[in-house]
């Protein structure tokens, strides 16, 4: 009994400093972890803010964080109450139909959109669904062609040049040749897609599906002899070697090709919206420039900053993807 | 008696840009079945090269392969190799790898259960059935090597080609590999072909040593027969007279026979011209041991 209790004393004391030891270091790790971040960003703030009460514009003092929180409020705040009436107008227009109905049966009620003006908040859903898209076709393009390219040396060298050219290409030099295209050949009286959104769409894609054809190129040439030797030996058919070997080994370069692409299309969507007045973030931010009120230069602001964080957790969502893909778990990814 | 494997006339020439190198100049090599046989030589003499000839991964220039009455001019299944870095796929399982080459191999005359079964006991063989299901970041040298073997030997070679499998391995785990391979080949009594640069590893293998010349136009220099009683015992084989005649024997080869004559000057040169053949040759991208 006596030995019973003393291992059981034992045990508590072991157990006892061990999760002293462990809360320790975890304090010392969220230090690291959070500390020094959210130091890093109270001083930009701080320096924001003492830097923003000096700047003086035809529109007004440069907007600091208390500003910016302010408009970001208001935004929310225009946001709700659109929604709001854009609830009204359907239930009155239900209400009415219904009316119409009852007096005359035959009657066959109409229903007509609501037509507001879109919030800050539409703008951000708008450009997400057509980064996305112009994303996803550019990467449906881009790692076909780009293990084509990397499988044989002699395309490679055939379509080089052509990648090298439009590589460095600013979607801006897209973007009136493109609006142009789709004008001309996207004639329909019952369009599936309003214009502008393919006009952002194709731009997007145009400019970002060259990181993701060259990262898949050289990772599916660099295979290396090894692996291709096992594959000759094995006698692999063509189809199993790109699947079981040439794939796999280069899903590294192919989530760093994405990773930029995704990155680059992000950026590209906000300037083709601003340049074409396509719906988007870009929109609003040259909407709010032309508006020209006190309030603009601050909600321009939260534009920037929204614009920001949404690429970030582009990337973050890329790299977890790549993460959870990838079989290089030692791969640098940051 | 008809010999299994034969090389006759072999030689090879890579394209360089001051003309052509010669590497291999008539080798001539006969191998029996079920036997092991070894090259030996120094580094840059060849022996890879004949050993990708041979898996048909080289095409000879002049002279062939013949293996069982049918001439090699390409890789397959059929001559096996075990990659001196395991060349295992790192994002597959040791059970995924091996089960790559059975599928391929046994594709319609294997079921789904006797393939698996067929996986596990090649593993089994090599003792690797309690890592099976690990990936080969997480398993050490020595045990990506065995599973290099399992999946060679699943194959189900008519020649068993190895390419220093334990060149990269400390000395302890590369005794066990040895001693390992000892036990399976005395159970399946395959032909093996394997390169080596270890005296050692080949007199306690083999039952003929092929000892090359240095190259450039490297050929067979002499063939040693190792007539030790198998199963052979490293311990007991230390002391015995027989077994230290024939390490006299290679050793001699090595150190007097081919001793590479080189001061500093003429050794730069020759690595260069090296150098220049791995560049320009394309088929030639693996580094020439």
């Amino acid at each position: 009994m006596t030995s019973i209790r003393m291992t059981l004393a034992g045990v508590s004391s072991i157990a006892g400093v061990k999760s002293n030891d462990t809360l320790g270091s975890w304090f010392k790790r969220m230090l690291g972890a959070l500390g020094l971040p959210l130091l890093g960003l109270a001083v930009f703030l701080f320096i924001w803010q003492a830097g923003a009460k000096q700047i003086d514009t035809s529109l007004g003092q440069f907007p600091g964080p208390t500003q910016v929180y302010e408009q970001s409020v208001a935004l929310y705040a225009e946001h709700m109450s659109e929604r709001e009436r854009e609830t009204a107008f359907y239930e009155r227009q239900e209400q009415r139909n219904a009316e119409r109905v009852a007096k005359d049966p035959n009657y066959v009620p109409k229903i007509r959109d609501y037509t507001g003006k879109p919030t800050f908040f539409d703008q951000i859903g708008t450009s997400l669904v057509t980064v996305l898209a112009g994303f996803a076709i550019a990467a449906l393009i881009a790692i076909p062609l780009g293990i084509c390219i990397g499988l044989n040396a002699s395309l490679y060298a055939a379509l080089n040049p052509i990648i090298q050219l439009f590589k460095p290409v600013s979607p801006l030099a897209w973007l009136p040749l493109v609006t142009m295209v789709v004008s001309a050949a996207y004639v329909t009286d019952d369009p599936m897609f309003a214009k502008s959104f393919l006009t952002s769409l194709f731009t997007v894609a145009l400019c970002c599906l060259w990181p993701t054809l060259i990262n898949t190129a050289v990772g599916v040439s660099a295979v290396s002899q090894d692996l291709q030797n096992v594959s000759k030996v094995l006698r692999l058919s063509w189809m199993t070697h790109v699947v079981k070997i040439v794939l796999p080994s280069s899903v590294p370069m192919i989530f760093t090709g994405l990773r930029l692409s995704l990155g680059i299309a992000w950026m590209v969507l906000i300037a083709a919206e601003m340049l074409a007045q396509n719906p988007g973030l870009g929109k609003f931010v040259w909407d709010e420039f032309q508006n020209g009120s006190s309030d603009s230069l601050g909600r321009i602001m939260v534009a920037v900053l929204v614009i920001g964080l949404i690429g970030f957790l582009l990337d973050r969502i890329m790299l977890l993807l790549q993460r959870r893909v990838s079989w290089d778990k030692n791969a640098i990814t940051r | 008696m008809t010999k299994h494997l034969e090389l006759t006339g072999v030689s090879i020439e890579f394209p360089t840009p001051k003309g052509s190198f010669k590497a291999l100049d008539n080798v001539n090599l006969k191998i029996a079945r079920g036997e092991f046989v070894s090259l030996i030589g120094h580094s840059g003499c060849g022996k890879s090269t004949v050993l990708n000839i041979v898996a048909g991964l080289y095409q000879s220039t002049t002279g062939g392969v013949v293996l069982d009455g049918k001439e090699v001019n390409e890789p397959g299944p059929e001559r096996a190799v075990v990659f001196q870095n395991h060349s295992l796929l790192p994002w597959l399982t040791a059970y995924e790898n091996v089960e790559l080459a059975v599928k391929q191999v046994f594709k319609g005359k294997k079921s789904k259960a006797e393939m698996k079964a067929w996986i596990e006991h090649n593993l089994e063989l090599v003792h690797m059935t309690h890592a099976m299901h690990k990936r080969p970041d997480e398993i050490s040298g020595g045990m990506k090597q065995r599973v290099g073997i399992a999946r060679a030997l699943a194959m189900e070679p008519k020649v068993l080609l190895m390419d220093e499998p334990f060149g990269a391995l400390d000395a302890l785990t590369r005794a066990h590999l040895q001693d390992s391979l000892m036990e399976i080949q005395k159970d399946l009594n395959n032909t093996v072909i394997m390169i080596t640069h270890d005296v050692d590893e080949a007199v306690l293998l083999s039952d003929r040593i092929v000892m090359m010349t240095n190259g450039p136009a490297a050929t067979v220099g002499e063939i040693l027969d190792i007539e030790l009683e198998r199963p052979r015992n490293r311990i007991q084989l230390a002391d015995d007279a027989q077994y230290n005649h024939y390490r006299h024997e290679v050793l001699s080869f090595l150190y007097e026979k081919q001793r590479k004559v080189e001061d500093i000057g003429q050794h730069r040169s020759q690595k260069a011209a090296a150098d220049n053949t791995q560049e320009t040759a394309p088929a030639k991208k693996q580094a020439q041991a």
